[in-house]
């Protein structure tokens, strides 16, 4: 075996790939919930439209998208060996463990909250970015262009009710989802430090808030605007 | 105080084990919990009966071998080593819950002895540190900054108990390993073998079935000597810096 192999094989090279995954998907929602917020912009949906025309086509972006998707799968399957070798490495439980007395929820159910989200990227992919690019979308027109009309989908979509509750529910596991794994990523890659360990630590929680609640806006004020 | 202790039976290693209840009487609320210990596992030899086996040596809270999972807490209620708990730590008529520390790294003996040698096969994997040898070296002659010279200390406080293995829910050795890793690597005497050091203790840790760190801050929410977590984050400083600078291929 390699260094490099034996090195990622390690519990510490499968957490790094757990921290950097995490930690590039954590820039993903950033540059996702900047974009998204043309949705509030009162114009019918042609900036959105635009914006998205330009996301499935600059060439920069694509490159992003498939380091994006790389990261979603790469985070998904070492999160399962984690896990997995994590059972194996106890495998008589106590009969009472007060787990709750010394660590926080969200950071021992990692794994069930990774999995809501993950149940959740499925159904949004499925429900715009499956139809955005292989779908058959209504066509408009900005200044001689044609355009895909994702925003009429958007707009149809959030109008069911149990959709805006699913999307608002499942922003709420992705906040406690953040809430543990931003700072614990910068744990991993070694990053503590007594002067900028509590700051992390704020910005993660403030980023675990912030996000997810920009995210859940949306359906909400499509929904209610519409 | 009278109390009922639910107590983990096993007659060794291949035995399925399981939990059996007595009662006990009499107990003075400033007696430690392991002297209580003593008085149930005198009347069960009176008795005739197998006493209940636990590990346990100085009693002073130095030594590390003492263990027991406590009404689900490692070295039970307090922030201390079950030999160091009192009687007053908890309440009269109590049911108390002894479980001994639950990790496939951690075989169980017997009752609740569980084998803890895989701690002495990560120091060991350490190997031996360089030091100069012939005359008595003045004191302070190699100077060491007072702020690293305590968290050298900090991390050298670790007494190898395992209840950061015990707490962890996934049975992982990182509190241990890094303290043991970081005490060295702080000083100036642990600078000739510090990468080979780092590699090695990961590989063995690994090696032995512990599990991975999830960073929840258990092992230093339970730790008898409050062992910090920047120690894991060293440890990780440590590690990745060793295999991408090390000639170790």
């Amino acid at each position: 075996m390699s260094w490099v192999s034996k090195t990622l094989s390690s519990t510490l090279g499968k957490k790094l790939i757990m921290a950097l995954t995490g930690l590039f998907l954590i820039l993903f929602l950033i540059g996702h919930v900047s974009g998204n917020t043309l949705l509030f912009k009162n114009d019918g949906g042609e900036a959105f439209n635009i914006y998205a025309k330009f996301m499935t086509t600059n060439p920069a972006v694509k490159l992003l998208s498939y380091i994006t998707y790389i990261s979603v799968l790469a985070h998904v399957v070492y999160s399962i060996i984690l896990t997995k070798s994590n059972k194996t490495a106890r495998p008589i439980g106590y009969a009472i463990s007060k787990s709750e007395t010394n660590s926080a929820w969200s950071s021992r159910n990692m794994g069930v909250l990774g999995t809501i989200v993950l149940i959740f990227i499925v159904i949004h992919l499925q429900g715009f970015w499956y139809k955005m690019h292989w779908g058959n979308l209504p066509m408009v027109e900005y200044n001689g262009e044609q355009y895909k009309d994702l925003f009429a989908i958007v707009q149809f979509a959030f109008q069911q009710e149990w959709l805006v509750a699913l999307y608002v529910l499942s922003m709420v596991f992705l906040g406690f989802h953040l809430s543990h794994g931003f700072s614990s990523a910068f744990q991993t890659l070694g990053l503590n430090h007594v002067k900028y360990s509590p700051a992390i630590k704020k910005i993660g929680l403030a980023f675990s808030i912030i996000v997810p609640a920009l995210f859940a806006s949306m359906p909400l004020y499509i929904y209610f605007m519409y | 105080m009278n109390l009922t202790l639910k107590i983990w039976r096993q007659k060794n290693n291949s035995d399925k084990g399981g939990f059996k209840e007595y009662k006990i009487g009499g107990i003075s609320k400033d007696m430690s919990f392991l002297e209580m210990l003593d008085v149930l596992n005198e009347e069960l030899s009176e008795k005739g009966e197998d006493p209940v086996h636990f590990d346990h040596d100085c009693r002073e809270g130095i030594c590390g071998m003492c263990s027991l999972y406590i009404n689900g807490k490692p070295h039970g209620p307090q922030q201390t080593t079950t030999c160091q708990l009192h009687m007053r730590s908890f309440n009269d008529g109590e049911t108390i819950t002894i479980e001994p520390w639950r990790a496939k790294a951690f075989p169980v003996m017997k009752d609740l002895v569980v084998d803890r040698s895989a701690f002495d096969r990560i120091i060991q994997a350490g190997g031996y540190v360089s030091v100069n040898t012939g005359g008595v070296p003045d004191a302070n002659e190699i100077p060491i900054p007072k702020t690293l010279a305590d968290q050298a200390m900090d991390a050298a406080q670790c007494i190898g108990c395992g209840a950061c293995v015990a707490a962890c829910k996934n049975a992982s050795a990182m509190l241990f390993t890094s303290a043991k890793i970081s005490q060295l690597a702080l000083l100036p005497q642990g600078q000739v073998e510090r990468k080979r050091r780092a590699e090695q203790m990961v590989a063995q840790m690994d090696a032995e079935g512990f599990g991975a760190c999830t960073n929840t801050g258990a092992c230093e929410a339970e730790c008898p000597k409050s062992i910090s977590i920047t120690n894991i984050a060293r440890m990780n400083r440590e590690y990745f810096t060793a295999v991408v600078s090390s000639n170790n291929l």
